[in-house]
């Protein structure tokens, strides 16, 4: 649904800012847009996707294809909240392989019942 | 890799290897500036280090002794070819005229390809963005920077659904510049508001870890509204969005810079309407850095219009501030930019750039006049565009609404913004909550994680990640085997190897050329008949790409492009060898002391004599100049009393000038000349030169003479032969 035509009422919506200081004005604009990306930022802060956790699988060491390949299973496994860096590396450190073992055991269908869920 | 100016870059030797390269640097680099600073015969005020090697403005190399001033602005350079091997030598041709900012296009839909491309596909108004083609741009510009003397600063888009593996993939391969911004997500992708809020968190971490100094999006409001003027008070929301988002992602201010755009052109009263926008941005932005835009919204097909709008951009980023002048190539508003075009935007800027040099000095706002006004009036609509947003429940919801891009300058609306559903568009539902137990343990990750909280880089207990050791980035070469450089370049280099060469304007030998021609026909018949004569002219699928009334009975102008569908064998070609020119202080320091005599005239019956002031006269730039003495017999001269003269004075050099031509009769004259000198003796000691619009060097010597020149001659090609002749008679 779109706003619906409004004419222009500048002079009376912003009659209480005329009284405002330049620099009070511009602390109005910043605060106000604080407001505003607060609860983007929380939500990005407690959220993740799966472009997040191919860029984590990256920087890892594995490739754009087994990262994509790996985050596309633990999403139909349903575990990607855990964080697919973290189920890797906890992976690696409960067998004794290195990290980049543990992400291929994984895409072979491997371990994924010793995942620390 | 070192680069040589007669040499073509060598796609193969950049190829070699990449498995291997690594970026020499990370982050951006700003130009030197330098005070004050001399070059040739002015001292400059907002001037940069100077290049090593460069194409000067082409003034420069006739009237200004080749200087090349480089403004303290960085100077950008959008290059989208779909073919990364044919980007690379535009970037080098950019480079050479000033740009140090090469900001690549993607390909039509990589927004929406969830996950990173490999490899070299062929794209569509851009290039897919990959690993290879990052490695080879940057191996390429490492050499074309170290060529031209100046850092150049790579660029490219982390948007769309796979942002924060792009950001990954720009850290790890030395990327300079980003564009990120996921408001451009929701407004022009539509791509899920959610999934582009929380990547653009991770993004920009990534980004300001490695130093990518950050654009945003907000320019795109001005290209697509209808009255652009009017959704200013909306610019200063969407910038403040992003950059507030950026600050409390971990990025720091000298890393985010706004990209803006004086919103309209001509006819409108541009500078009226632009400049109170662009001051009050910069004073709400202030700590912050500003990539000047140029206009894009108001393009149409003529160039010579768009270089104007676009020259009246670069003085207002100039009368404000700008860091970064980015440059629009003046064919966008036709075609998909063409490679000289690329040379042609950048010019624009750097020529304005160098003729407003200083500008701070001589101006400043009139403070009691409208424009402070104008400046607080268009605050106050930014500051009631957020009231409005934080009374409506916030971004979200305001985007539901259709609060953004609105035609209306705010509070006024038309009801016809960009409405997004919270829960629809491109990757709905693909957020997900993290557990108590989330980690990742990487390094410039954002928000919640179990690794975060201990002591140490969280990636330590495995060995460091790809950003603290870059041995582990997994490189793929290629994952189609068909659509790839190497597969493109055996069609092209192998052309190439013959010695064959075909026009171009966008892609390796595309055959394309661009003819101009004025018909003097009504508009309708005159477009048909411009089509017809391409035709003629041997060109494949011509099509007019700018037309312009001239007036509407007497006749159009029209561009036309078309296929010139032939190669050009260049073993065959004949090319003529043209001396350089000596210098004007060579010439003169050989003449002067020897005191040369010169007899001229125009001889015949021919009573023309501006040909021959032009070589002689101190005035016109001739030859009396350095130090020749020049007695001019006037016109109409026999040839036996420009001999006895040449006698009586102990003449050095005979100039004729022979302008008639009926019936041969400059081929006798010459003729004359030579046999009555041969006769008197007077040969050997005298440098016979012919000049005349019909005359040739070639034709001259056929005729007996030692030189002859044509149309276009100026006294310092005269004298520069003349200096060399008589110094070959001296020496034998």
């Amino acid at each position: 649904m779109s706003l619906q035509e409004r004419e222009d009422d500048f002079e009376a919506r912003g009659a209480g800012l005329r009284e405002l200081a330049d620099e009070e004005l511009h602390a109005r604009f910043w605060s106000l847009v604080d407001q505003v990306v607060e609860p983007l930022i929380e939500e990005a802060r407690t959220h993740t996707s799966p472009s997040i956790e191919r860029s984590v699988l990256l920087r890892m060491g594995f490739s754009s294809v087994e990262a994509a390949a790996l985050v596309k299973l633990m999403e139909e496994g349903g575990v990607l909240g855990h964080g697919a860096g973290r189920l890797v590396l906890e992976l690696s450190r409960k067998k004794g392989i290195s990290v980049r073992e543990a992400g291929t055991a994984l895409q072979e269908g491997k371990y994924w019942e010793d995942l620390p869920l | 890799m070192k680069l040589s100016p007669d040499e073509k870059l060598d796609i193969r030797e950049i190829l070699k290897d990449l498995d291997r390269y690594r970026p020499r640097r990370k982050g951006w680099t700003w130009r030197t500036p330098v005070e004050n600073q001399q070059i040739g015969p002015f001292v400059y005020k907002d001037t940069s280090a100077s290049l090593e090697q460069s194409m000067p403005l082409p003034a420069a190399a006739a009237y200004f002794q080749g200087i090349d001033p480089q403004c303290d602005f960085v100077i950008t350079t959008e290059i989208a070819s779909g073919r990364f091997e044919d980007d690379l030598r535009r970037m080098r041709m950019a480079a050479w005229h000033g740009a140090d900012h090469i900001m690549v296009i993607r390909t039509t839909g990589q927004s929406h390809i969830d996950g990173l491309i490999e490899g070299t596909p062929e794209g569509v108004g851009g290039v897919p963005i990959t690993r290879k083609q990052i490695r080879a741009s940057r191996k390429a510009l490492d050499a074309i920077e170290d060529e031209v003397g100046r850092p150049i600063n790579f660029h490219s888009y982390v948007s769309g659904v796979a942002g924060p593996e792009i950001a990954v993939l720009f850290a790890e391969e030395g990327v300079n510049g980003a564009h990120q911004d996921p408001q451009y997500n929701v407004l022009y992708r539509d791509i899920n508001m959610h999934r582009s809020f929380v990547d653009a968190a991770e993004s920009k971490k990534v980004m300001a870890d490695a130093g990518i100094l950050q654009l945003d999006g907000a320019h795109n409001a001005n290209a697509t509204a209808k009255e652009a003027w009017k959704v200013t008070p909306e610019l200063f929301v969407q910038h403040a969005v992003n950059t507030a988002y950026s600050r409390t992602a971990g990025m720091p201010a000298e890393l985010i810079a706004l990209s803006t755009v004086p919103p309209t052109s001509p006819p409108a009263p541009k500078l009226r309407l632009d400049v109170p926008y662009a001051v009050a941005l910069r004073e709400l932005f202030r700590g912050y850095r500003f990539r000047a835009q140029q206009n894009t919204r108001y393009m149409e097909s003529d160039t010579r219009e768009a270089t104007v709008a676009h020259v009246l951009d670069t003085l207002i980023s100039r009368l404000t501030s700008a860091d970064i002048q980015s440059t629009i190539t003046p064919d966008e508003g036709r075609n998909i930019p063409w490679h000289y075009n690329n040379v042609a935007g950048v010019n624009t800027a750097r020529q304005t750039l160098a003729g407003i040099d200083g500008l701070g000095e001589l101006v400043e706002w009139k403070e009691d006049g409208p424009l402070r006004a104008q400046v607080r009036e268009l605050k106050e609509r930014a500051v009631l565009f957020l009231e409005e947003i934080v009374e409506g429940g916030g971004y979200y919801a305001a985007v539901a609404a259709g609060q953004f891009v609105d035609q209306g300058h705010y509070p006024e609306r038309k009801g016809d913004g960009i409405a997004r559903e919270p829960e629809g568009g491109d990757r709905a539902g693909t957020v997900i909550a993290r557990k108590a137990d989330y980690g990742a343990p990487v390094c410039s990750h954002f928000g919640d994680s179990v690794y975060a909280e201990a002591e140490g880089k969280p990636c330590e207990t495995y060995g460091g990640c790809t950003l603290c050791d870059p041995s582990k980035i997994q490189y793929i070469d290629e994952l189609d085997g068909e659509d790839t450089v190497e597969t493109r370049l055996e069609r092209t280099l192998a052309e190439r190897a013959q010695g064959l060469v075909r026009p171009e304007v966008e892609k390796h030998g595309d055959g394309i050329v661009c003819v101009t021609l004025f018909v003097p026909e009504s508009q309708a018949l005159a477009g048909a008949a411009a089509l017809e004569m391409a035709r003629h002219m041997g060109l494949k699928d011509p099509e007019i790409i700018n037309a312009q009334v001239m007036h509407p009975a007497e006749g159009s102008l029209f561009e036309i492009k078309g296929v010139l569908d032939i190669a050009i064998d260049t073993g065959q070609l004949t090319l003529e060898s043209k001396e350089a020119l000596l210098s004007d202080a060579e010439i003169e320091s050989w003449v002067r002391p020897r005191e040369i005599r010169i007899v001229a005239a125009t001889v015949g019956e021919d009573e023309h004599s501006v040909g021959l002031h032009e070589i002689l006269d101190i005035k016109h730039g001739g030859i009396e100049k350095y130090g020749f003495r020049c007695h001019d017999l006037g016109t109409s001269v026999p040839i036996a009393r420009v001999l006895d003269k040449a006698e009586e004075f102990h003449a050095g050099a005979v100039l004729v000038s022979t302008i008639v031509t009926h019936g041969d009769v400059h081929k006798k004259l010459m003729r004359d000349l030579d046999k009555m000198a041969d006769g008197r003796g007077l040969r050997k000691q005298l440098v016979l030169v012919a000049g005349g619009a019909q005359v040739t060097d070639e034709l001259a010597r056929e005729c007996g003479m030692d030189a002859g020149f044509g149309r276009g001659t100026s006294g310092r090609d005269v004298a520069s032969y003349l200096v060399r002749k008589m110094r070959e008679g001296e020496s034998g």
